[in-house]
């Protein structure tokens, strides 16, 4: 394919560009466009990724990850590990210090104190904190001395890695979040606007889902960076035309998951004006069966509840037929290009997670349609559509609106009509269908449809809490009023078991045998989950900025420092 | 009786004052080209599905993005479904929507106007709804239709005919605002002259003074309302079915095809130039027939 | 017609607090969630607790109370604290936006002016070639430049401005690279260099929006023209010996105008409304982006805010119309 060589190119001459020994300041401008504005710089108020991204140009973790997923220490001495004593025998505390004569962007020291603050900031119950599950299981936050941060578990903690790290958990100062606590956390609206950092830039003006104009920030702890002098931080429009914007008119120089098709790509890329980089994380598209029976028929309150088994659905050799008929690797031709993979998993990485799980890569449509006879289903009446009993083999297919699905959606009906299973497509709006509106027939945790198709994934490396999604109590029910993220009501008790086991594990190479055991029990052994693309980052930059590492472990800007003009 | 039967009606052998109309819209040039291509259009709509019988939603993808050949004569879009199926088959679903919304927002906006402008009383509240209607936002609304009434509709009429009848109810009952607003106004108006007053200080029922002597004379900026409506109506469709709220995803309308195209309108010209030929197409032709049609209608222009 | 203006301005307020009611109630109806762009990663224990921190768990009656207490007493409190630099208001909670947690007003503020230079110099321009566009027409009825008019303006309304806006962008800003595909909130205009770039920054959106008003209103100018051409009262001036230029700039034109002016006084609010598809084209980003941003965010104190201000605008500008046809037409009476 050329666009993968041309990426390929790209990051070759990326690795052979003299690094720039500039000054602070002295490139000038950056511009940046996200296509989605950002609302807050306050990354515990957001409610999405752009917020944090962007925020992290100016509020920093104690440590971040790496492009590999590695943790990197930023406002820390060295990242803590058994060895090293910053992480306790037991589990049970983590210590980080503090990095001495480390400035705020107001010239005020950084201490152990701003970082208690800040999870007393985040755990205070009123102050609806979006990032809570990261200080999840914390007992307390003391500051030993003025650099020393110590955090101790109720229970012991084998991945100690979510509080203070990533751009999800950033430190806030106190002296300027102090009267923010709790109920007054929406009050502070300047200092969620232009909130004083440690980061590369400051806030210069904020204007609310428009533009954020920031300037390199003087203390910051490298006096030769940031290059550039000041930042611009566009929002609004779409994929496409923020991809035009770098790749064609050039008046951006980076432009933030610019997901648009592979044809559409390459035009742009033959405008030369920039290049595309991708990045692969934990994102996978999938689809999802539902094992509950969601007839409208049913009454309100049984409906898509686990007393009906699904009629169709509840067969498994059903469910293997519906994955063996799809063609993964033309889907990601269609959809995505160089920014998808074809995959079997629910956990694609980090590598040391990642099931070795490769048989669902090849299509096999008469494999589809013998094991649909074997399961019953058979035409009797001609008509191309399958039928048992006198009930048709019919589904309906639910996502929500984003034209890659919708032809994700018109392909993958093609080839299930093609071993005679009938097809009835449906799209809901994102905000509804996301949104988790009990009185809303459509979201896609009541999931009132067969199977459904969307993305998700999970925060940082560990992929515990993700896999705990899938237990028989996390179902959503009419009870628990459609909240949980077991949305296929899958329940086996097995299941449950491992995983209860792997939270008790703590050397990550016997968690990672479990874990590539939990995957493959939801995805190759009971296709319950039917992965489709493990679909990477997508993001443009013009030829003449320097320096970019996509990222999708942490902020994708979390480079933004080291960022450079070529001139 | 007391109508005033056109003069021109005594002279010649009786018949209907339709064959009037009729006769004097074939004078008219620009309705008779409308007239003919949009009867065009409804035929390509109509029986060209059964002449090129190819599922406007087969996906054949040995078949992408090809130009125009004998087997695809107006190519295949990303899929490699047939352009050519995927327009007649948008086709009826967009003219009929279009014209259906249409419509009923225009008898709902005419009526509306004609009452709060002929009826001093009405005109309080029915005007109040006008503005209530008009502050209400679009989204929700229509957001919140979707979710009480479509599987109501879809299980008491089928889901296709389901999902029509609640996009054109949606469609009419956000959209007849204007019109009613514009009715209204040139009511208030009419009401005062002299022909309207000499009609009802005979004692002229209103309901005969309303369809007699009050519509014929608001008819132009009703037929300026109708072709608009139509041409808007295509449009919010597509943008419904966009929101997940209309057709099926793979269901193709005009609006549809114009919306998914633009990303590749570079690539892939001609996707975009044919459903906003056919759309202008559809408009223009309207646009004239109501030309046409409103000459036809008035007396004045029809005596001379 | 002081006293019908003082009266429909005293029927205007309860009609606005229903107004209100309805928005309120029809938000709350419709389907959607306010964390709904939360990411997945985000456990529904963490979410439930963010709606609580949003007010989200008090009924419907309480929170809507609140809104009608925050907006007409605690809002022009604070509108007279900036005024004359007094402060009552401090401590007082404000409408807040649930996206962004800062009081909507504020976010309105600054978003109005670009809204207001993009979008109303549009409708300004529209209407103003619109007008003349429609007259000729009429005129000079199935001429060249009636049927080139009826042409431009038929597509001019059927195509739709996201996709107009596109075919821009690609020739203007793409192949010519005369005008920027993305517009500037930030430029301030000081000098002329940067009148002029804000002017090339304009040109683009104006042109679509405007293109797209004026065909719609153009088509309602000729179509009440031509009504007016065959009344007997333009024989009758004609007869008298005015001159072409008096019977039909200043008699028909004059009695063609009811139906223009309804058709403009409800176009007029929707400048306030902003212009969903094109701001989002060209990134202008003022109040019908934020608007269409805040439906989908279900942001309920922003769009319960916009809509109603925009209501307001609504039914001002209908007793504006329905005052001007006073005016134009002196017959008409309201009692």
């Amino acid at each position: 394919m050329k666009l993968r060589t041309a990426l390929l190119g790209a990051a070759a001459t990326l690795a052979f560009a003299p690094a720039a020994f500039a000054e602070r300041g002295t490139d000038g401008d950056v511009k940046i466009l996200y296509s989605q504005a950002v609302s807050t710089m306050n990354a515990y108020l957001s409610s999405g990724t752009k917020d944090v991204e962007v925020g992290s140009l100016v509020l920093e973790p104690l440590a971040g990850f790496n492009e590999k997923g590695e943790v990197i220490p930023r406002l820390v001495t060295e990242i803590p590990s058994l060895e090293n004593g910053g992480i306790a025998e037991d589990l049970k505390s983590i210590t980080w210090k503090l990095t001495p004569g480390l400035k705020w962007s107001d010239g005020t020291p950084v201490t152990a104190h701003d970082a208690v603050f800040t999870a007393q900031y985040c755990m205070d119950p009123a102050g609806g904190c979006a990032q809570l599950a990261r200080y999840e299981g914390i007992e307390k936050v003391e500051a030993l001395d003025d650099l020393t941060v110590k955090i101790s578990y109720t229970e012991p903690k084998p991945n100690p890695f979510t509080a203070f790290v990533g751009a999800t958990s950033p430190i806030l100062q106190k002296a300027q979040f102090e009267k923010c606590l709790g109920a007054a956390a929406s009050t502070c609206t300047d200092a969620n606007f232009k909130p004083i950092g440690t980061g590369p830039f400051r806030v210069v003006e904020f204007r609310t889902n428009d533009t954020v104009q920031l300037e390199a920030n003087p203390e910051y702890r490298d006096p030769a960076k940031p290059a550039f002098a000041t930042a611009l931080v566009k929002g609004g429009g779409d994929a496409t035309s923020a991809a035009r914007a770098v790749m064609e008119t050039g008046e951006f120089d980076y432009a933030w998951n610019t997901q648009i098709s592979p044809e559409v790509q390459e035009q742009m890329l033959a405008g030369g004006k920039g290049q595309f980089v991708s990045g692969f994380g934990t994102l996978v598209e999938r689809i999802e069966m539902n094992m509950t029976d969601p007839s409208p028929d049913l009454p309100e309150g049984e409906r898509a509840t686990a007393k009906h088994p699904h009629p169709i659905l509840s067969d498994i050799r059903v469910r293997t037929a519906l994955s063996k008929a799809i063609d993964r690797e033309i889907l990601v031709e269609i959809g995505y290009g160089a920014a998808g993979r074809a995959t079997c998993n629910l956990v694609p990485a980090p590598e040391i997670f990642a099931s070795d799980n490769t048989g669902c890569l090849t299509q096999d449509v008469e494999g589809a349609k013998a094991l649909l006879e074997e399961a019953g289903w058979t035409d009797s009446d001609g008509d191309g559509i399958r039928d048992k009993d006198g009930k048709k083999l019919s589904l309906l297919y639910q996502t929500s609106v984003n034209a890659i699905r919708q032809d994700f959606q018109a392909i993958i009906k093609q080839w299930w009509n093609d071993i005679g299973v009938e097809v009835e497509l449906k799209s809901v709006d994102g905000s509804v269908f996301f949104g988790g509106d009990a009185g809303s027939p459509d979201t896609f945790q009541k999931f009132y449809a067969d199977v459904e198709m969307y993305a998700n994934n999970f925060d940082g490396t560990d992929p515990e809490p993700y896999l705990a999604q899938y237990t028989c109590d996390k179902a959503p029910t009419p009870e628990s009023q459609w909240q949980g993220e077991n949305v296929n009501r899958f329940c086996d008790p097995e299941y449950d078991k491992l995983l209860a086991e792997l939270v008790r594990t703590r050397g990550i190479e016997e968690r990672a045998v479990i874990a590539k055991k939990l995957n493959d029990m939801l995805t190759k052994d009971s296709m319950v989950v039917v992965p489709l693309v493990d679909r990477g980052r997508l993001s443009a930059h013009s030829n003449t900025l320097g320096g970019v590492v996509l990222n999708t472990w942490d902020s994708e800007l979390w480079n933004a420092s080291d960022w450079y003009r070529i001139k | 009786m007391t109508d005033t039967t056109p003069a021109t009606a005594k002279i010649r052998p009786p018949r209907s004052q339709w064959w009037d109309v009729w006769d004097q819209f074939k004078t008219h040039k620009g309705a008779l080209v409308g007239l003919s291509i949009f009867v065009l259009i409804l035929l390509a709509i109509t029986i060209g599905p059964f002449l090129w019988d190819m599922a406007p939603t087969y996906v054949d993808l040995r078949a992408r993005n090809k130009g125009f050949s004998a087997a695809h004569p107006l190519g295949t879009d990303q899929l490699g479904r047939d352009v050519l199926a995927r327009m007649m088959a948008g086709g009826k679903v967009s003219i009929s929507v279009g014209l259906t919304a249409m419509m009923l927002s225009i008898m709902l906006g005419t009526t509306i106007g004609v009452l709060a402008g002929y009826f001093r009383r009405l005109e309080g509240p029915l005007m109040r709804l006008t503005d209530l209607f008009l502050a209400l936002p679009l989204l929700p609304l229509l957001l919140l239709m979707v979710t009480l009434f479509r599987e109501p509709l879809s299980k008491s009429f089928g889901p296709e005919r389901g999902i029509f009848l609640l996009i054109v109810f949606a469609i009419g009952a956000t959209s007849w605002m204007q019109t009613a607003r514009i009715v209204r106004g040139e009511v208030l108006g009419l009401k005062e002259r002299e022909f309207v007053l000499a009609a009802r200080s005979i004692g002229t029922p209103a309901r005969r003074m309303i369809l007699r002597h009050v519509l014929p004379n608001v008819l132009s900026p009703i037929m300026v309302s109708a072709t608009l409506g139509i041409a808007s109506a295509i449009i919010t469709e597509s943008a419904l079915s966009f929101l997940g709220l209309g057709f099926p995803p793979d269901f193709p309308t005009w609006g549809r095809l114009l919306y998914d195209a633009v990303d590749q309108m570079q690539l892939y010209p001609w996707r975009v130039i044919l459903p906003g030929v056919a759309i202008s197409l559809t408009v223009l032709s309207v646009n004239y027939i109501g030309d046409g049609l409103r000459d036809a209608l008035d007396p004045r222009i029809r005596g001379r | 017609m002081l006293t019908l203006t003082l009266r429909r301005l005293l029927i205007a307020i309860p009609t606005l607090i229903i107004i209100s009611l309805v928005i309120f109630l029809l938000l709350e109806a419709a389907p959607g969630d306010p964390l709904g762009d939360v990411p997945l990663t985000v456990p529904p224990e963490v979410k439930e607790k963010m709606r609580l921190a949003l007010g989200l768990d008090s009924p419907w009656y309480v929170r809507y109370g609140l809104w009608m207490k925050q907006f007409f007493w605690v809002e022009p409190v604070h509108l007279w604290d900036a005024l004359f630099g007094t402060h009552f208001g401090d401590g007082m909670q404000r409408v807040i936006s649930f996206q962004s947690r800062q009081p909507v007003m504020q976010i309105i503020a600054e978003r109005l002016p670009q809204t207001l230079t993009v979008v109303g110099l549009a409708y300004l321009v529209g209407v103003l070639i619109a007008l003349p566009i429609g007259i000729i027409s009429a005129y000079r009825q199935y001429s060249w430049f009636d049927n080139l008019g009826t042409f431009i303006s038929m597509i001019g309304f059927s195509v739709p401005t996201f996709f107009t806006g596109v075919v821009l962008i690609i020739v203007f800003a793409v192949k010519l690279q005369w005008f920027p595909s993305v517009y500037d909130t930030t430029l301030q205009v000081t000098d002329w260099a940067s009148f002029k770039q804000q002017m090339r920054q304009m040109v683009m959106p104006v042109t679509v929006l405007a293109l797209y008003n004026a065909a719609q209103i153009s088509r309602f100018m000729r179509a009440s023209m031509l009504d007016n051409l065959g009344q007997d009262y333009v024989r009758t001036a004609r007869a008298k010996g005015l001159t072409e230029k008096v019977v039909v700039l200043i008699h028909v034109l004059r009695n063609s105008l009811i139906p223009v002016v309804t058709v403009i006084a409800l176009g007029v609010p929707t400048i306030f409304g902003g212009a969903i598809i094109t701001e989002q084209v060209f990134k202008v980003n003022g109040l019908g982006q934020q608007l269409i941003l805040s439906i989908h965010a279900n942001d309920m104190p922003m769009v319960m805010t916009l809509t109603f201000i925009f209501a307001i605008l609504i039914v001002l500008f209908n007793l504006v119309a329905d005052l001007l046809y006073g005016i134009l037409d002196p017959r008409i009476r309201y009692d």
